[in-house]
């Protein structure tokens, strides 16, 4: 797995050698500040991480489906802790280490300085310091597996009091490791959303107006936004943990006349929010897919951009959801079954703007295509299920089984993979100035999208039988161990197993077309934002400084009639 | 919205337009937005606690009551700080907004002025060292206490309540700290005759968040 990663890294090494001043070779990996070689850094440090990440499912899911089996390449059979420590981690490093990095962090330096049209960040400095804070969590996070005790096994959640108190998690450097990681994660991303915001604002081409902006771009901003809005008081209560794990203090453990619910607050405040930081950059990445290969306007683009709003301030009144089994009062619990069925009403209306967008148009089923239509349909079954999860009655009996498992990857698995391939497909000629293998990125995406179905659906099922979640081996629960309960995780386990060689077949596309690939074109797409009026790959500086864009329109002009061409460049005066 | 998909209203080639708010000023408010909203986690953490104590008593029996009173010195040194911080800003903003007429008065309009260094008036550096002088008078205030209290016993883990008053209260002393330190470079920048604009209105935002959000921790936690 490691060799992988720096196979990969070293491609990227030989790959940039236009970015030719500054410091040299490796260094200038460590050093350089263009917001490209940052992206890069974010993407592949965000792909290393999630196949740890994935072999950690492959690991779980083997016990599940065969309990005692001695793993094929993890050293023997998964003990019950050992089990509670994938579990967590996988959450943990799934969401923070693969999700945001390359959703929020990659695509966002890579897009907006490109699509806004300006040579760089506006902090540069501040955004290799970024990289830099996450490279350091990513390495706390990576030691807090290996650490005596081993990693945190108190769920991603890290509820106290079992995630505060070692004589309970029997991890206690683990856990403070875990909790260190993800805190400075998270300034990393503080850093990164504070130039984003700025660089949109302040560095926009000349003649770029708020409207004309493409839509990734703002749904990477307000995720940004709703990032730094959420972040401060899961700090406060990270802070507070650590104080709990490393100092004695009692603000979780009632016993001192602390209050466990209190975390749950404070994460799930962050936490809620947190789903949209990463839905909103993958669904802005669809947008873009889907108007260039239906050649067609976005329909209602100022009403995405309210839409987005809206979705983003409603999403801090939700958290509660979170915590209908946590002991609030049910007078709250009605509260926030309200607000969150609202919160779908938004979601709902983006879905139909894509479906309004599609209709009619020229459709090419190209392989961004297939991911950018795959998501908005997978999204869909995950927003349907949330609807029964978001009701206080059905998430009494639904709470903490499978049920929430399967909706949580139906909305996660869209988001954070098929929202990610979606992007690195559309943009790879781009990146690396090559074509992609159409013909082996189609291989990929069916054989991503069908096991992906077939691991997911029968754990709704499994959920509705009320199989819970964190449970090492069912053979324990004689009502649970049913045969077919039993067959139905054999059946997830293996096309998870498919699922996860199928994503050879993607590196082996990256590799190939990487090195062997038809030469892109500077707007090989057809498309008519301002990434694609330079070169691919574009160099430091992004355009030569007498050529930096001027813009005279949005970015979705595709079949203006009386137009010879079926789409129209921002920065074409006619 | 029909209109504007059909016929395209023909746009003259755009200017760059001026920036609403400068790049420093604009990253460091979205700074502080975050550390409003930590500050907000551990003030609605501080209530939540307090609102479960055991008969609801506040603070806790066996508990050394904070010094209302004397904090009230410190307090007053904060805020003096902060309005001297901004009488300084105010000052260099138009020494500086006065030079730089100077010099467009001198050269043609057409070619951007040369680089020169930046007006540095005493009384500008008189009132940032005072400023930066007045803060540093407040943490020292601060570590003054503490060590009162702690010898009062009230530490991190002698109740919830010392724990908050800990770790609020020193979270905003390490702001402090570390805005004193910025107010330092500020003035050596000044002296240096090379703080812009930017670079002391910025300076001052962290300032501002330090000293503004200090009243509400004041009488959140200590009355």
């Amino acid at each position: 797995m490691s060799e992988l990663a720096v196979d990969l890294t070293h491609g990227d090494a030989h790959h940039d050698d236009h970015a030719d001043h500054g410091p040299q070779g490796w260094l200038k990996y460590l050093w350089s500040t263009d917001h490209k070689v940052i992206a890069m850094q974010y993407m592949f440090t965000g792909m290393f991480m999630a196949l740890i990440g994935g072999f950690m499912a492959y690991v779980f899911r083997m016990q599940l489906a065969f309990p005692g089996i001695e793993v094929p390449g993890y050293f023997g059979s998964v003990s019950p802790g050992e089990y509670n420590a994938l579990v967590t981690n996988h959450g943990t490093i799934m969401i923070f280490w693969v999700a945001m990095p390359v959703l929020l962090a990659a695509f966002g330096n890579y897009l907006i300085p490109l699509m806004v049209g300006a040579d760089d960040m506006v902090f540069p400095k501040i955004n290799r310091l970024s990289f830099q804070v996450f490279f350091v969590s990513t390495i706390v996070i990576l030691a807090s597996l290996v650490v005596e005790g081993g990693g945190f096994a108190g769920a991603w959640t890290a509820y106290p009091p079992l995630s505060a108190d070692s004589t309970y998690n029997l991890t206690p450097l683990g856990s403070t490791l875990w909790l260190i990681g993800v805190g400075l994660e998270f300034v990393a991303f503080l850093l990164g959303g504070i130039n984003f915001i700025t660089t949109l604002m302040n560095s926009r081409a000349p003649g770029m107006r708020a409207f004309d902006v493409p839509i990734v771009v703002w749904m990477i901003v307000v995720a940004s936004i709703l990032f730094m809005l959420s972040v401060g008081p899961l700090l406060a209560g990270a802070i507070m943990l650590l104080f709990d794990q490393t100092l004695g203090t009692g603000f979780f453990n009632p016993a001192t006349g602390g209050d466990p619910i209190l975390w749950q607050h404070l994460f799930w405040f962050f936490g809620h929010p947190e789903v949209y930081v990463v839905l909103l950059p993958a669904m802005g990445v669809v947008i873009e897919i889907i108007t260039t290969f239906a050649r067609k306007k976005l329909f209602a683009y100022r009403t995405v951009i309210f839409t987005i709003v809206a979705t983003g301030v409603l999403s801090f009144f939700v958290w509660a959801h979170h915590q209908f089994v946590a002991g609030i009062d049910p007078r709250m619990a009605n509260i926030f079954t309200v607000t969150t069925l609202l919160i779908s009403v938004p979601i709902a209306e983006l879905c139909f703007i894509y479906i309004a967008t599609l209709y009619r148009g020229s459709i090419t089923l190209s392989t961004p295509m297939l991911w950018g239509l795959a998501f908005v349909a997978e999204f869909l079954i995950g927003g349907v299920t949330g609807i029964f999860l978001g009701a206080a009655g059905a998430d009494i009996y639904f709470h903490d089984t499978y049920f929430v498992l399967a909706h949580f990857h139906y909305t996660f698995f869209p988001i954070a993979i098929i929202g990610t391939f979606a992007a690195f497909t559309y943009w790879f000629p781009k990146m690396f100035g090559k074509m992609m293998s159409e013909r082996l990125g189609k291989w990929h995406f069916w054989f991503t999208i069908i096991p992906f179905n077939v691991i997911f659906i029968p754990l709704f099922v499994l959920g509705m039988g009320g199989q819970h979640r964190r449970i090492y081996n069912y053979q324990h629960f004689p009502e649970l161990a049913g045969d077919g309960f039993q067959s139905m995780r054999i059946i997830a386990t293996v096309a998870l197993l498919v699922m996860l060689a199928a994503q050879f077949i993607f590196f082996y596309n990256c590799f190939r077309s990487w090195r062997a690939g038809a030469k892109a074109s500077k707007n090989p797409w057809k498309a008519n934002s301002l990434e694609w009026t330079t070169e691919s790959p574009p160099p430091h500086g992004n355009w030569r400084p007498d050529r930096m864009p001027v813009v005279y329109r949005g970015p979705y002009e595709y079949s203006v009639p009386g137009r010879e061409k079926d789409y129209w460049p921002q920065n074409e005066p006619k | 919205m029909t209109a504007h998909t059909t016929i395209l209203p023909f746009r003259p080639r755009p200017e760059r337009r001026r920036k609403l708010v400068s790049n420093g000023v604009l990253g460091m408010l979205l700074f502080v937005f975050v550390e409003v909203m930590l500050f907000a986690g551990f003030i609605s953490a501080f209530v939540i606690i307090r609102s479960r104590a055991i008969g609801s008593v506040w603070p806790p029996p066996n508990q050394p009551r904070l010094p209302f009173e004397e904090t009230a010195v410190n307090t007053a040194a904060l805020i003096a700080s902060g309005v001297l911080l901004l009488i300084a800003q105010r000052m260099h903003l138009r020494a500086l907004a006065a030079a730089k007429a100077k010099l467009s008065r001198g050269s043609p309009a057409s070619q951007p002025p040369p680089p020169s260094p930046l007006p540095a008036s005493p009384g500008v550096a008189l009132l940032l060292a005072a400023a930066t002088l007045l803060g540093g008078t407040f943490v020292a205030l601060q570590g003054v206490e503490w060590v009162a209290l702690i010898r009062e016993g009230l530490t991190l883990t002698s109740s919830t309540y010392g724990a908050l008053f800990y770790t609020i209260i020193g979270a905003h002393a390490l702001h402090a700290v570390v805005a004193i330190g910025v107010l330092v470079w500020a003035v050596a920048q000044l002296l240096r005759e090379r703080l812009t604009g930017e670079a002391i209105s910025t300076v001052a935002l962290f300032w501002y968040f330090v000293v503004l959000v200090w009243p509400f921790l004041y009488i959140q936690v200590y009355l």
